[in-house]
């Protein structure tokens, strides 16, 4: 019987990709292990081998589409006997139709997320903006800021040939060299101290981690030796340098690879801690870090790697450390949340502008300095706030939050304050547990409720 | 220690040998006032002293040039001294007053000095040596021929981070010279018991990084084994290993019982291999130096560490406001 070749899912959180090429045609006999199309996801062109063997019947994709969607048939494969007409027969397979689905979770990969309008703050008038992936801001960020000074330069595991193991120096060594973007052996805890000694001897390192996970073996570098060493030295020498990576929660990749260090770091002084949600702030506050003095923490995440927000086409672009945005204003609630958190913050100010509650979003960007102000600010017009964050709830940047607001503006508030974090487990691999052990944008709504007594 | 006496015919000069014997006695009279004012609590803390391990530094320093950084662990008042960093400053960082090196904030494992390119003092054992592979990485990438020493002991040199910064530094060709200094005992452990090869300097070979044995007990040695190592590394061959053995006369730090070895062990290696009492033998036999001139630099000395310690003991403490400052630029 005819056989559906469908579009492979070539990444833990691949959802679509470009069918860039066909290597064969139709009525080619392929073996199994035979290339037969190289795909292109947002991270890499992979070749897509045959898995069974026959005739290619029919190509249902043509090469060069884009946004084909990951299990869509992009070939029928004949079997010994059969002839081209079975092509036209075959029915599709589904992918899913035998995994038993519990009641509340369902095992669909989390969705992608759409463009957002980015409010912007201090962009003169008139300028025109290019919508970018935050993956490419990244990117544009580390090369306006290498072709501005000398001493910036890219060090991590995969960064060069490889292009980034998520695709985000993309193009640097080419225009830069091996000189200043340097692939590393897998020893975090030895390139994070090399790199701390080259910031020590004047130049001013970009460190990659391949996720955060893994600086867990440089923590000692990053800590002790980088952000003590300006207090240590009675401020004679400091560590202007950035460590940078995706962090928090992929998809279905374990608990080993799917943890939130925003509370780790936020804890420490002598560092600084970025972790943007949009492209802009992503490009802005990493030409801002680069430039730092300061070793500086940044955040990213997978997750958010694809998706496209407006970028301001201005030739040097920068967003301060330390100052928080306003997303949108609201009079009834204050939700403060930060990264990845940001999409479940405003996924739930949407639902609730529908039943008439009005929330007002603060994205905190900076997690270290953190802009109080912004937060006490709104929380006293609103006198209502609850925190949005992937990380685990114990010590989290919302109980750290809470407790200033308690501090600070405790005679505004009408309701306790409310934390919505990750759950208080390690990150389970099944589906339907990983998406019940973050947070969600139905927990914001129901804390939202709570808090306005509706 | 097995003694292992010279056999080369010296043509050193006396200036030359004069000039290493005051460095080293500088050393150890700073360490030794150190160590009293740590008894009377005026130091508090931890306080790791250099004493017996002097020629180590001093033999190195004579082998650098202007330009070359150096960073070591926590015991690391003799490096300072021996690049020609101020006694009042160490000492006074030592009591934790505003005259020190980081205005008392940093203690004695945490000094620094960018006029002299010495990069601390670090009281995680062993982190100190990717971070001085990344100062000789700064250097090539800038393309100086300047060298980074990097001092570790044998108790850093079992640390998993050392073999991740000697495969960066040779992959690279990285200028460090990396220095284990073998006191033989890591705190309390004794090398035998904590390694599993007893020859450190063998510790580059499955990294191809060239390594040499050298006698820590003598100025002399340690400078000569440290021109070749300088040599291979601003030559761009990358790094290099100097395994240097000594002594520590002191406990590890002020409150060591010292239950480890023998009083035995230790007096013989002063009587014997004292690197100081060799340096001053040498100068003797050579007449060089008198012996009322020997025992006028022994009162410049003392008059210099005794200045330093008056020194820490009246600066001021650091004004509060100091708490605050200095976290971030």
């Amino acid at each position: 019987m005819a056989i559906q070749i469908l579009m492979p899912a070539l990444s833990p959180t691949m959802e679509e990709g470009t069918l860039a090429k066909w290597l064969v045609k139709e009525g080619d006999i392929v073996q199994s292990g035979d290339i037969m199309a190289e795909i292109e996801t947002d991270k890499a062109t992979m070749e897509f081998e045959a898995v069974d063997e026959g005739t290619i019947g029919k190509i249902l994709i043509a090469e060069g589409t884009e946004g084909v969607a990951v299990n869509t048939a992009i070939a029928v494969l004949l079997e010994d006997g059969e002839d081209a007409s079975a092509a036209d027969t075959v029915e599709a397979p589904s992918p899913t139709a035998d995994a038993p689905v519990t009641e509340e979770a369902t095992t669909a990969p989390a969705q992608a997320i759409t463009p957002v309008d980015v409010p912007m703050e201090d962009i003169p008038e008139g300028t025109t903006f290019t919508s970018t992936t935050v993956r490419e801001a990244l990117r544009d960020a580390m090369a306006e800021e290498m072709r501005r000074e000398e001493k910036v330069f890219l060090m991590g595991e995969e960064v060069g040939q490889y292009q980034g193991a998520y695709k985000v120096s993309q193009g640097l060594l080419d225009e830069f060299g091996e000189k200043r973007v340097i692939d590393t052996p897998i020893t975090e805890h030895g390139f994070a101290g090399l790199a701390v000694g080259a910031a020590f001897g004047g130049l001013n390192p970009i460190v990659e981690f391949m996720t955060f996970n893994f600086a867990m073996q440089a923590i000692d570098h990053i800590i002790n030796s980088a952000a003590k060493t300006l207090y240590m030295s009675g401020g004679q020498m400091g560590c202007p340098m950035v460590f940078r990576g995706p962090n928090g929660a992929a998809s279905r990749v374990g608990a080993q690879h799917s943890q939130c260090y925003a509370a780790w770091y936020a804890q420490i002084p002598g560092l600084k801690v970025v972790m943007p949600y949009s492209a802009a702030d992503a490009k802005g506050l990493l030409k801002s870090a680069i430039r730092d003095p300061n070793p500086v923490i940044f955040l990213e995440n997978e997750m958010i790697y694809g998706t496209s927000f407006d970028v301001p086409d201005l030739e040097d672009f920068t967003v301060p450390i330390g100052k928080a945005k306003i997303w949108r204003e609201g009079e009834d609630v204050t939700l403060v949340s930060f990264g990845i958190g940001m999409k479940y913050a405003l996924e739930a100010a949407d639902k609730l502008a529908e039943e008439g509650i009005s929330a007002e979003v603060v994205d905190l960007r900076s997690i270290r300095p953190i802009d109080y102000d912004t937060v006490l600010n709104s929380v006293k017009k609103t006198n209502r706030c609850v925190t949005v964050e992937e990380g685990f709830p114990v010590a989290s940047i919302g109980n750290h939050l809470s407790a200033v607001i308690m501090e600070r503006a405790f005679d505004y508030l009408d309701a306790p304050v409310i934390n919505c974090t990750g759950k208080d487990v390690p990150m389970p691999y099944a589906a339907n547990l990983e998406k019940l052990a973050l947070v969600t944008t139905d927990e914001v709504i129901a804390a939202v409720k709570q808090v306005t007594y509706r | 220690m097995p003694a292992k006496k010279s056999t080369r015919k010296s043509n050193i000069s006396g200036e030359e040998l004069l000039e290493h014997y005051k460095n080293m006695l500088m050393i150890r009279r700073f360490e030794e006032k150190a160590g009293q004012l740590y008894g009377m609590g005026v130091i508090g803390g931890f306080c790791h002293l250099y004493i017996g391990q002097e020629a180590v530094v001093v033999g190195l320093e004579a082998a650098a040039k202007e330009g070359d950084s150096r960073l070591t662990s926590y015991r690391d008042h003799g490096h300072m001294l021996a690049c020609g960093m101020d006694p009042k400053g160490v000492m006074a960082e030592l009591t934790g007053r505003e005259g020190g090196y980081s205005r008392g904030k940093g203690g004695s494992m945490h000094m620094f000095s960018t006029e002299k390119k010495f990069y601390g003092g670090h009281g995680i054992v062993a982190a100190q040596v990717p971070i001085g592979a990344g100062l000789a990485f700064a250097e090539k990438y800038n393309g100086t021929d300047n060298v980074s020493f990097t001092y570790f002991g044998d108790g850093a040199a079992n640390q998993g981070q050392v073999y991740e910064a000697f495969n960066m530094a040779s992959l690279w060709k990285i200028p460090v010279v990396f220095v284990i200094e073998n006191n033989q005992y890591a705190m309390g452990t004794s090398l035998e018991r904590a390694s599993s090869t007893p020859d450190l300097y063998t510790r580059g070979e499955a990294f191809n990084i060239p390594g040499e044995a050298v006698d820590g007990m003598n100025v002399l040695a340690v400078k000569e084994a440290g021109e070749r190592a300088v040599a291979h590394c601003r030559a761009g061959n990358g790094p290099y290993i100097l395994g240097v053995k000594t002594y520590r006369y002191r406990g590890h730090s002020m409150s060591d019982p010292a239950k480890y070895r023998t009083r035995e062990e230790v007096q013989k290696m002063k009587e014997e291999r004292d690197p100081i009492d060799n340096i001053r033998e040498m100068i003797e036999q050579g007449k060089h130096a008198t012996a009322d001139e020997l025992k006028a630099i022994d009162k410049e000395i003392k008059a210099v560490v005794s200045e330093a310690a008056d020194f820490a003991q009246t600066s001021p403490e650091p004004s509060v406001d100091e708490l605050y400052t200095d976290i971030l630029r």
